[in-house]
């Protein structure tokens, strides 16, 4: 029985070794939940360090008395059992002390809830949409809107061999940004499943819902840059949505906003534009890979029972009306996402003739943005 | 005694002894243990490292998907019910269960509502991949068409789960020897009638809740869907307040299993009994109000979240008193220290361990930057995996000698203990660290900031695995030979199961035993 109960400490000690470089490294590994920037992150992370200490300290008590009898009250130590097994007085000590502990957690963790709920006075409001795949940003009053996709950079690396770099599956196509020193508010909802828009750094976890709007909100102090994720299973590509928010001085951000809005018309003016074959195809292709090859697959062939093939679709080799209503409209109730306003005219006619002319769909058909234009404006 | 098993397959297949069904149940479980433990390798080894190697995105969420329902309703709660089957008529003094028939019923549809949920891996478009918890409307409206078969085979499990339930209770409250009052019931059978009761009244809910989805795929309803006036969060409510009390329908059994193994080691009775059996109560009734602690996200207004934080916090009060009681029995005992001990003292500590997680996880405005995280991820695998499995575990190696004749092997069931011991923490453990650093949970690729913990981790997987294939040897070792067992087994042994001979006879107590 000892020389057992040697060999299991031995065991023990190996562990605790094995894990000793992990501890060493732990200053490059990051071990602890981030503090953040805000207010509210920082209150966030002074309960989450009182509620792991409190817990630690209870757990060294508890298994303290635990090894102790173990290693005296054993068998091979000659120890006799006693026969004692009640005793009311310790059990009523042992739920209260547990109770005012309980309660003395639950003032802060009241107090900081009360702050995280407090969305008034906002400064400017974002309005957050998730689809599937992406995050859609609106600056509401301010007729800016965008939406932002994991980047090109990242997706080529997700079958690649070679090391990921630092901002793998944590950088976007385009960000989104915040001035500085102003109450920001959030209303974050869905167009299609749930999705939840998570930023660690500002301590902003808010599920994102059809039918509800949910609100948010922070306040950046210094500028920075801020990586998340979306944290609720919102199908395939769930692991690859994530958010950058950036926080810019107030004139950065205004000329930011300025800049939004001025291609927003040099894109309506592109849409008047003629466009070649090739020009299209080309476009098309880029268009295609990135917006629509997480479901339809870089090949067109889909995922079957899923996603269909646009590889021979007779939607895609059929009426271009209907070909065009799919891709701008949407089916509703399906995957299939309305992509008008995600796309400006010249992407859409772009990816309609690459589908119509790729994967052995050679209807030789030629759409020109001006076509889409036409399109929505008969609708 | 009556007569023996009848002979060949008919023995199974007809059979409404509790021993032959308990047996059953069993090796149903065990089988869908590395069925799940499979698919958990599978996740392990795409995430060893960043980027995409061995599976694609829609699969990685089937192989989440069917890990988390394979275990919880394929693994554990079978294997809890196959323990009742065995032991609750044994400790009671019964000759049988009450409803044999039934009984024999409720565990023969199992398989069939397994191999139906498996059948959905070779379907076109693939297996439900919509995580445990099938929130809708990505099970409903965006789910794939196996839907359908992942519904009927949760309804079939939840009848066999009821039907279980009953019986359980039928026999507790009908069939107890003279003098076995209540208050003298071993905890093993307290804990199960109170899970029964929790069976009964959740599993309805689950019932309900896939038929509004199959309602909704199929026949024009809008429960969850937003467009047709419906609610997405309502799914919530109603899958969480099945859901919550189904945590519980997973360990308040294993408080039976180690309330009864922690005594026999220490050679001590268990100390405070009575408040044993009201803090199981408690536990039971709390479960009922905490729901929405999986929903601190979903935006519900300041003051539920305010209920469902205080409610949360509660729970860790009886909770307390159950681990408080049972070192407390250790202590100043006379111990020794055979794998059921083992397995029962990492129960105690592991346990614990889950439960300050969940302390930390009901504390919301912190949970805001847990949830939905690997922070979560090893809250419950240290609940589950050292809470249930451990204790099943357990009582197979306590209770095998009784039910085989034979001792298992000694020194490997400890090298199974230290394996699987290690193995289990050197999986989960680094994953609060993954967590707290943000990775979230359900994705298959990641940054490489969190690369080194996911690497530990699944080195520590594959560890784990390797030791549940012992544990597979030693018990058909166990089965075929080996020292023959005596009637107490244990030293330090108490209860009516250990007056009958090893191995148990085909009946026993057919003339109830006189409880003093
Ligand atoms: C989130 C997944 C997803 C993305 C991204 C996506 N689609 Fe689809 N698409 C679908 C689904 C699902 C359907 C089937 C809809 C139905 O049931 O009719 C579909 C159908 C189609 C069809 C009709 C095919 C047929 O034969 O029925 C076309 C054309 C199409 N999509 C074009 C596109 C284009 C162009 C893009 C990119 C701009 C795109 N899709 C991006 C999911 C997606
Ligand atoms: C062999 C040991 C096990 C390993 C290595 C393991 C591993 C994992 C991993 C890595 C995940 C996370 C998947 C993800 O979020 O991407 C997971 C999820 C899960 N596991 Fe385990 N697990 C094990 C045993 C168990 C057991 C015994 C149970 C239950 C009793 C269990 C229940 C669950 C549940 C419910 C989920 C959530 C599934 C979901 O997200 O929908 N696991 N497991
Ligand atoms: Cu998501
Ligand atoms: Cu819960």
């Amino acid at each position: 029985m000892l020389s057992i109960s040697r060999r299991s400490l031995g065991l023990l000690f190996a562990v605790a070794v094995a894990f000793l470089p992990a501890l060493v490294y732990a200053g490059e590994w990051q071990l602890n939940m981030t503090e953040g920037v805000t207010s509210v992150s920082q209150s966030v992370f002074r309960l989450h360090m009182v509620i792991l200490i409190i817990c630690v300290v209870i757990g060294i008590v508890v298994f303290g008395v635990m090894f102790y009898s173990m290693y005296a009250h054993r068998k091979s130590r000659g120890a006799k059992a006693a026969n004692f097994h009640e005793s009311t007085t310790l059990e009523i000590i042992w739920t209260v002390i547990p109770f005012v502990i309980l309660i003395a957690m639950a003032f802060p963790a009241t107090s900081t809830l009360k702050k995280i709920y407090d969305t008034d006075n906002a400064d400017l409001d974002i309005l957050i949409t998730g689809y599937q795949w992406k995050w859609k940003y609106e600056y509401l009053g301010e007729d800016v809107s965008f939406f932002s996709n994991l980047s090109e950079k990242s997706r080529q690396q997700i079958y690649s061999k070679a090391p990921k770099s630092a901002d793998y599956l944590l950088d976007v196509d385009e960000p989104v940004l915040i001035p500085v020193g102003k109450k920001v508010r959030f209303l974050v909802t869905a167009a299609d499943v749930i999705h939840s828009w998570w930023v660690p750094d500002i301590a902003v976890k808010r599920d994102a819902i059809p039918g509800y709007v949910n609100e948010s909100w922070t306040l950046v102090e210094e500028p920075g840059t801020f990586v998340g994720q979306c944290a609720e299973l919102c199908g395939k590509d769930h692991g690859f949505m994530p958010i950058v928010l950036k926080a810019v001085p107030q004139a950065e951000f205004d000329a930011w906003l300025a800049e939004k809005r001025a291609a927003a018309t040099a894109i309506a003016e592109a849409a008047k534009q003629q466009l070649s074959f090739e020009e299209l195809y080309a476009k098309g292709e880029e268009v295609y890979i990135s917006r629509c090859a997480a479901c339809h697959q870089d090949n067109g062939q889909g995922i079957p029972g899923v996603f269909p093939a646009i590889a021979g679709s007779a939607v895609a080799t059929g009426d271009l009306a209907s070909h065009l209503s799919v891709i701008l409209n949407g089916v509703n109730g399906t995957a299939m996402q309305a992509f008008a306003e995600q796309l400006n005219p010249v992407e859409s006619a772009a990816v309609t003739t690459f589908q119509r002319n790729a994967f052995g769909n050679n209807t030789g058909d030629i759409i020109q943005p001006i076509d889409i234009v036409n399109f929505q404006q008969d609708q | 005694m009556a007569h023996g098993p009848a002979k060949g397959f008919t023995r199974w297949l007809y059979t409404t002894n509790h021993k032959d069904i308990g047996s059953m149940y069993l090796w149903f479980s065990f089988a869908m243990f590395f069925l799940g433990g499979f698919f958990a390798l599978v996740i392990r080894a795409e995430l060893f490292q960043p980027g995409l190697q061995i599976v694609e995105p829609n699969f990685f969420n089937q192989m989440t998907t069917m890990h988390g329902l394979v275990m919880v309703f394929g693994a554990v709660m079978p294997a809890f019910v196959g323990l009742a089957n065995w032991m609750v008529p044994m400790m009671i003094g019964a000759p049988d269960m009450a409803l044999p028939r039934m009984n024999n019923w409720s565990f023969w549809i199992l398989p069939f509502a397994f191999a139906m949920l498996a059948s959905t891996l070779f379907m076109e478009g693939g297996a439900p991949n919509f995580g445990w918890t099938f929130y809708a409307p990505l099970s409903t409206t965006y789910a794939p068409a196996s839907v359908t078969f992942f519904i009927f085979a949760v309804h079939i499990m939840g009848a066999s789960s009821i039907m279980g339930a009953i019986n359980i209770i039928a026999t507790i409250l009908n069939m107890r020897a003279p003098g076995m009052t209540l208050m003298k019931m071993p905890l093993f059978v307290w804990t199960w009638l109170i899970t029964a009761y929790l069976l009964i009244a959740v599993m309805p809910v689950l019932a309900g809740v896939v038929t509004m989805m199959l309602m909704d795929i199929h026949f024009g309803t809008s429960f969850f869907d937003a467009a047709g006036g419906g609610d997405p969060v309502l799914f919530q409510h109603v899958f969480w307040f099945f859901g919550h009390p189904e945590v519980y329908i997973m360990i308040l059994p294993a408080f039976g299993v180690v309330s009864a193994i922690i005594p026999t080691f220490a050679r001590k009775p268990l100390f405070g009994y009575s408040s044993m059996v009201y803090a199981t109560a408690s536990i039971a009734f709390l479960s009922f109000i905490v729901w929405a602690h999986h929903m601190f996200t979903v935006g519900m207004p300041l003051f539920g979240e305010l209920v469902f934080m205080y409610a949360t916090m509660l729970i860790a009060i009886p909770t307390g008193v159950k681990v408080f009681n049972w070192v407390t029995t250790m202590f100043k005992g006379s111990m020794t220290f055979e794998t059921p001990m083992l397995f029962s003292i990492a129960f105690v500590i592991l346990f614990t361990i889950g439960g300050f997680s969940g302390l930390m996880l009901a504390i919301a405005p912190a949970d805001f930057q847990y949830h939905d995280t690997y922070f979560v991820v090893a809250h419950f695998h240290y609940v589950l995996v050292p809470g249930a499995i451990f204790s099943i575990t357990a009582a197979v190696y306590y209770w095998l000698p009784k039910w085989s004749g034979n001792m298992y092997d000694e020194t490997m069931g400890k090298a199974h203990f230290w394996l699987a011991f290690i193995g289990l923490n050197v999986t989960f453990f680094p994953m609060h660290f993954s967590g707290l650093a943000g990775m979230p949970r359900r994705i298959p690729d990641y940054n490489p900031l969190w690369a080194d913990w996911n690497m530990i981790s699944s080195v520590g997987a594959f560890l784990f695995g390797a030791a549940q294939l012992l544990f597979l040897f030693i018990v058909i070792r166990t089965i075929i030979g080996g020292k023959k067992a005596t009637a107490e087994v244990w030293e330090g042994s108490h209860g009516l199961e250990w007056t009958v001979p090893s191995p148990a006879p085909y009946h026993t107590f057919s003339t109830p035993p006189e409880v003093k």
